[in-house]
Parts: C-alpha cells; structure tokens; sequence
C-alpha cells in the first residue's frame, strides 16, 4: 500500500508493522467486518418481519396455521441453532437447484440423486458453472442470510407473540366495545402497545444475533474468523511476511470487537428501553414516574 | 451387517469402543441413528459436567458481582462482562489457540512439571471454556434474582435477628434460586445446545470421535444428502431438551413447594 512497502525484508519494528497491517489480505480482512455487519443489517429486519409473521399465525383462529406458528416458534427452543445453519445451507442450495432443474429442464430424464451425488442438469446449478468466485461468495451470503432470517425469525415469533399476550386485556376490550373490527384492534391498539413488552425480549436477541455471526465461518463465507485463522496462521520465510502462529492474537481482536459491538448495542438498547418506558403502565414506566423523569 | 451389530460395533464408538473405522458406502439408517445416539454421548458430559460446576461459580460470581466490596465485585464484572458479551464461538478459538501456546513438555511449578497436553484436547479445553461460559451466564442470572429479593423477606429476616451466614443462607439464597429457576433452566438447554459447537470450533476431534452433530455432518457430506442426518440430531436433541425441562421442573417444584 505505502511506497516503503516495496521490499518488506528491509523492514523492521513499527514500519515493518504498519507495512504488515496494510497488505491486500489485510485489507480483505477490514472488508470482512463490513460483511458482517451488512449481515447483521439485512438480518435483523427481516427476522423481525419472520417473527411477526410467526407470531401472527401462532396466534391465528385457523387451526393448521396455529400449528404451524406453534411448531415453527418451538423448533428453536428444542434443536441447537448451528444443526439448522449446518442444515439449511445444502438443504436450501439442493432445493433451489431442484426447483430450477424442474423449470429449465423438464426433460431430463436421469435421476436427481445418483447414489451419493446430487445431480441437476448444468442450467440449473446455482451460480452457474462458469460464474467467478464473487458470485460464489454473494451466493453463500444471500443463503447464510436466508438462513439467520429463518432462524431468527422463530427466536423473534417467540418474543412477539409474548409481547402479544402481554399487551393487556382490558386495552383490547375498550376497543371492541368502541366498535372496532379485529383488524382494527389489532391494527391500532395491539401492534402499538406490544413493543414496549417486545423490547427487552427483542434487545435480547440482537445481542444473540451479533453473537451468532461468527457461525458465518461454518456457511462457508470469507467473514472474520476465516480471515483471523487465515492471517494468523504460522508464515514461514517462503512468505512477505514470516511471521509464527500468531492466532491468538487474531482471536484476541475479534473477542475485542465483539465486546464493543454487544456493549454498544446494550448501552443503546438499554437507552431506547427508558425511551418507550415513559408513560407506560409497567414496572419501568411507574418506577420513571416516581422518580419523577 | 444388522441394526443389531451395528448397534454393538459403533453405540460406543465416540469413546474409542468398537468399530475403529466408520461407515463409507451403503449408509444404512440403522448407522445413523446409532452413531450420531453415540456422539450424544460427548454431548451429555459436556453439558452435564459444565452445569454442575458452573452451578457453584456462579453462585460465587453473583455473590462477588452483588458485593459491595470492589476487589470483589470489579473482576466479577469483567469476567461476567467477557463471557457474555462475545461469542462462545470465539471463546472456543481462543482458548484452543491459548492452549496449544503452552509449552508442550509442561510448566515447571515449585519444582513439580505440570503436563499441558491434555488442555489442547477436547474433553478437557471444551469443558474449561464451556464451564466458564455457563458460569458467567448463570452467575448474571443469579445476580439479578439477588437484586430481586423481595424487601419485606429480609425486613422480616432483620426482624427475627437473622444475620450474616444465617440470613443469606436461610432466606437469601432460596428465594434467589427460586427467582432464577425459570431463566436458569433456559440457560441449561442452551448450554446443552452450545455444546454442539465444540468439534466445529478448533478442537479436533482425535481419531473421529466426535459428539452428534459432529458424525450427522460426516454423514451430511459424505451422502450429500442433508435431510436424514439433520432430522436425527433434531431428534435426538428434542428429547434430550425435554429431559433437561423435566429435571430443572421437578427442582423447581421442589423449590416452590412452600408456595401456595
């Protein structure tokens, strides 16, 4: 990157550092916490936008929807997280090719699984063949997101169809009594009042959620703790840079960005939380009151 | 080979008993049910050990964190701050990396060699960090049931000149587990859960001896074929969360048994 850098052999101390810290896989590296937290952005919405759908049905009057609500939100709580990330990135590549192969190739005529292999004709292999390895790492993370969403979104139903529950009755029932429809009810006085009981819930789980990004590494994406395992791995003298085993120190770095990261977002949430508190007819909304804030 | 034999050549294979290769062609479903049931093995007593352990520290945790003495209570924090706030994912790097740092022919304490080797293997290194992660977790959880002690219990205990040893252990101490019991058996699934990530997280699994997840993700790669493996650890894992639920229920019967 700098001029100096030309020939690192002659380097030492603090410039052969500098020189070190800024070569292109470095680089690479400062690139991948922005991959994580483009994750952590697309992730976090539409988890939330699974778990209202997940709580809606849970809480829907039409029994096979009920079930599906209750079996999607109780999934989580019994199969640890990573047997679903490890599950649905080949379950979800195989059933997108599948889907494909079926359009684009009706008449093909051999079977789809051959033994151990899984074959679908050429057109319908996702990327395609001849695509270069960006359009494999776009691929990996739109299904690392897919799958964080799916996930998420049961861990999120859980929280809002709590906060649901929580929204009292008597709030409901004034409404019905002014003559609104259910849908208005739901509209107007439950969506509104259930996120101050979400909050915590749904504070929780972002923390969760940033503390599962590292599960990226097992889908396959290039993200932090590849590049961590990558960069400081022994270098012998074949390399620009020898340098011994120095994974710890790595790790090190990544366990300080993760402590900042959740201790951000709690300090924020925790803010937000005082925020939608005032006024509220809970434990935090009356303790605010008393204080007099 | 029978379900039968197979159940005798590989239900204890994740301990080193039995068959020493695993299966490579015609995977059987017998095979995969058994070996993974084999894995849950690992999942158990890591799961098991850590718990119990963790139980104590945490208690000694929240009880430093509650402290109003600072030597006590600000490592508590840090500790409690480290654990919980990064990825037990990272947390299972780092002591790896950490571990296999030591020097390998063992640390001269006082005189006497202290073998280090063992640390860099998974039955000893995943546990060390497992135990500490759960006991932070925990160690908040009970923290905050202290804090949530109702006021008129130890008003009443001042009352009845309980003090001290008498009055944490007598009044204090119930109604915190009581409190902590519902978010504690949380904590407990998860545990169990997070146990899955130990062969996936730089600890090798020496001579493919591994837990569940870890012989669902061989069969996984090696029929390409993800929709029999995964199920069966869900299985698997399914009952073993409901044992879990069912163990921690009872003790919290027992806990509130004084309750109307």
């Amino acid at each position: 990157m700098f001029a100096s850098c030309a020939d690192p052999s002659t380097l030492d101390g603090l410039n052969w550092l500098a020189c070190y810290l800024t070569t292109g896989k470095h680089l690479d590296f400062y690139w991948s916490f922005a991959t994580v937290l483009l994750l952590l952005v697309i992730t976090a919405p539409l988890a939330l936008g699974m778990g209202f759908l997940g709580a809606i049905a849970s809480r829907s009057p039409v029994l096979p929807l009920r079930w599906l609500g209750r079996a999607y939100t109780a999934m989580v709580r019994g199969v640890p997280d990573i047997v679903f990330f490890l599950f649905f990135v080949i379950a979800l590549d195989q059933g997108l090719e599948w889907l494909l192969h079926q359009v684009v190739c009706p008449d093909w005529d051999q079977p789809i699984r051959q033994g151990t292999e899984f074959r679908v004709c050429p057109q319908a292999k996702i990327p395609s063949g001849n695509a270069d390895a960006f359009w494999y790492q776009v691929d990996g993370f739109v299904r690392a997101v897919i799958t964080f969403a799916l996930v998420f979104g049961a861990f999120a139903a859980n929280v809002i169809y709590g906060a649901m529950q929580a929204v009292p009755r008597a709030q409901l029932e004034t409404a019905e009594a002014y003559g609104m429809s259910n849908r208005q009810v739901f509209r107007r006085v439950l969506v509104p009042q259930m996120w101050v009981y979400a909050l915590p819930g749904l504070s929780n789980l972002w923390v969760i959620l940033i503390k599962a990004t590292p599960l990226l590494f097992l889908l396959g994406v290039q993200d932090i703790v590849y590049w961590a395992r990558e960069l400081g791995g022994s270098k012998t003298s074949a390399y620009e840079y020898p340098h011994p085993d120095w994974r710890l120190w790595y790790f090190l770095a990544l366990l300080v960005f993760y402590l900042l990261a959740t201790w951000a977002s709690e300090r924020a949430l925790g803010r937000l939380t005082a925020r939608l508190s005032r006024g509220q007819a809970t434990a935090a909304g009356e303790a605010m009151r008393k204080a007099g804030i | 080979m029978t379900c039968w034999e197979t159940l005798g050549a590989y239900a204890f294979r994740s301990i080193g008993y039995g068959e020493r290769l695993l299966p490579r062609t015609d995977f059987t479903l017998c095979q995969q049910f058994t070996l993974i049931g084999s894995g849950l093995i690992w999942n158990v007593y890591f799961g098991l050990l850590a718990l119990l352990a963790g139980f104590f520290a945490a208690n000694a945790l929240a009880l430093a964190k509650a402290s109003r003495n600072p030597r006590a209570r600000i490592p508590a924090d840090w500790f409690i701050f480290i654990f919980r706030g990064s990825p037990l994912f990272i947390q299972f790097f780092l002591a790896y990396e950490l571990f296999v740092l030591l020097p390998r022919t063992g640390i001269d304490l006082f005189g006497i060699t202290v073998e280090t080797s063992w640390l860099t293997k998974a039955w000893a290194g995943a546990l060390i960090v497992l135990f500490l992660n759960t006991s932070a977790y925990a160690g908040e959880i009970f923290y905050g049931a202290l804090q949530s002690i109702p006021k008129g219990e130890l008003e009443a205990a001042d009352a009845y000149g309980l003090t001290g040893w008498k009055r944490f252990i007598r009044i204090q101490w119930p109604t915190m587990l009581r409190l902590a019991w519902p978010a504690y058996t949380n904590e407990a699934i998860f545990l169990f859960h997070a146990t899955t990530l130990v062969f996936f997280s730089g600890f090798p699994a020496f001579q493919q001896r591994g837990d569940a997840l870890y012989y669902a993700n061989y069969f996984a790669d090696k029929t390409f074929n993800p929709f029999i493996p995964y199920p069966i650890v869900g299985f698997y894992f399914i009952c073993l969360t409901l044992l879990v639920t069912l163990v921690y229920n009872l003790i919290n019967t027992r806990l509130n048994r004084h309750l109307p």
